[in-house]
């Protein structure tokens, strides 16, 4: 019974442990599939267009930055659980 | 079965690896420690690079240019002809000097990330990213100020002329407000210092993982012959981000200026 009760106030801190995962694990999913839809479009703009492919690729890269610091967001976060 | 094979306990690192104590005397003020630490000793290393790097190459600069000479020409005309030019047009070259000092200062600054002996990037710490984008908010704000006034400015910057009347002025001038004015400083300080903080953990473990690997016996060292590799090719990887994260902070800072320094349309 002390055993249990013991198990039981350890449980918050196992909560806060799979919180942290998917937190992680979730804010991945969505910038996954922006920075899929992001890249595979680009690269078909450049293979249609190769003379702007300097272009394309700036513009990606700004993207890019902007997609990913959702996904940095969320680890940021997880160590503040 | 892999729990079975790990007989010793294997220290995960932790965000208490990016806290560094004091290397000299300290002195207290409204309840911080102000003191030289690591990270200062890399902030004071990474300005004299950068500063050492062009007071060498344009110190006395020739038509033909040295090797150093040539080096940094390559890195400004870079920054010029992807960052500058493409956002701000023929402005570009007024705020050359400040898209090309933060691109060399965060790039030296994130190169320490992979430098042997360091191994810790100074803007994997909220603090520096955070003046750097403070430095790129006051800018764009005041070339905005400058160019529009205050209040033309503040209508520049929040109010969407294409969209329908009831939306512009309540929601959409309530949005563009937040996410011009408040949310970009932080976005671009927390995409650095996070980037650096996930490639720190990302290599900590990889290299701390091979040690543990090694240490605990010849029944994990196939392991070790795993890990080992991946570091390796992380370590190239941190070093694409390095430059990938500057490039973004110069590109995106010229961008806010360029947004803020536009005409009506």
């Amino acid at each position: 019974m002390v055993q249990l009760i013991a198990q039981a106030t350890d449980v918050s801190s196992g909560l806060a442990t799979i919180g942290k995962g998917l937190v992680i694990g979730l804010a991945a999913i969505g910038p996954g599939i922006g920075l899929g839809i992001l890249i595979g479009k680009s690269v078909e703009a450049m293979a249609r267009q190769p003379e702007y492919a300097g272009q394309v690729r700036t513009t990606m890269f700004i993207g890019i930055g902007l997609i990913e610091a959702l996904a940095l967001f969320g680890i940021a976060f997880s160590f503040i659980i | 079965m892999i729990p079975a094979l790990l007989a010793a306990t294997f220290e995960p690192p932790s965000t208490t690896d990016f806290v560094y104590g004091c290397l000299g005397p300290g002195f207290r003020l409204l309840g911080f420690t102000f003191c030289f630490n690591f990270i200062i000793l890399l902030l004071t290393l990474t300005t004299l690079i950068v500063v050492g790097l062009f007071y060498f190459a344009f110190r006395s600069p020739t038509v033909v240019p040295g090797k150093l000479q040539m080096l940094m020409e390559l890195g400004v005309g870079f920054v010029r002809e992807n960052v500058a030019v493409p956002m701000l047009g023929p402005a570009g070259d007024k705020y050359l000097p400040l898209l090309a000092s933060f691109f060399f200062f965060i790039l030296i600054g994130n190169l320490f990330e992979v430098m042997p002996g360091f191994s810790f990037s100074a803007n994997s710490r909220v603090a520096i990213p955070l003046v750097l984008a403070l430095i790129s908010w006051v800018t764009y704000n005041a070339v905005g100020i400058r160019k529009h006034g205050f209040l033309g400015y503040l209508k520049h910057t929040c109010i969407i002329d294409a969209a329908p009347g009831w939306l512009r002025y309540s929601l959409l001038m309530l949005i563009e407000f937040v996410s011009n004015i408040i949310v970009r400083p932080i976005t671009l300080t927390v995409r650095l210092a996070a980037n650096f903080l996930a490639g720190h953990f990302l290599l900590a473990i990889f290299f701390l993982g091979t040690v543990f690997f090694l240490e605990n016996g010849p029944k994990t060292w196939i392991l070790a012959a795993v890990s080992f590799p991946l570091g390796v090719v992380l370590v190239g990887f941190e070093i694409f981000v390095a430059a990938l994260q500057a490039f973004i902070f110069a590109i995106l800072t010229a961008s806010y200026i360029g947004q803020a320094m536009a005409e009506e349309h």
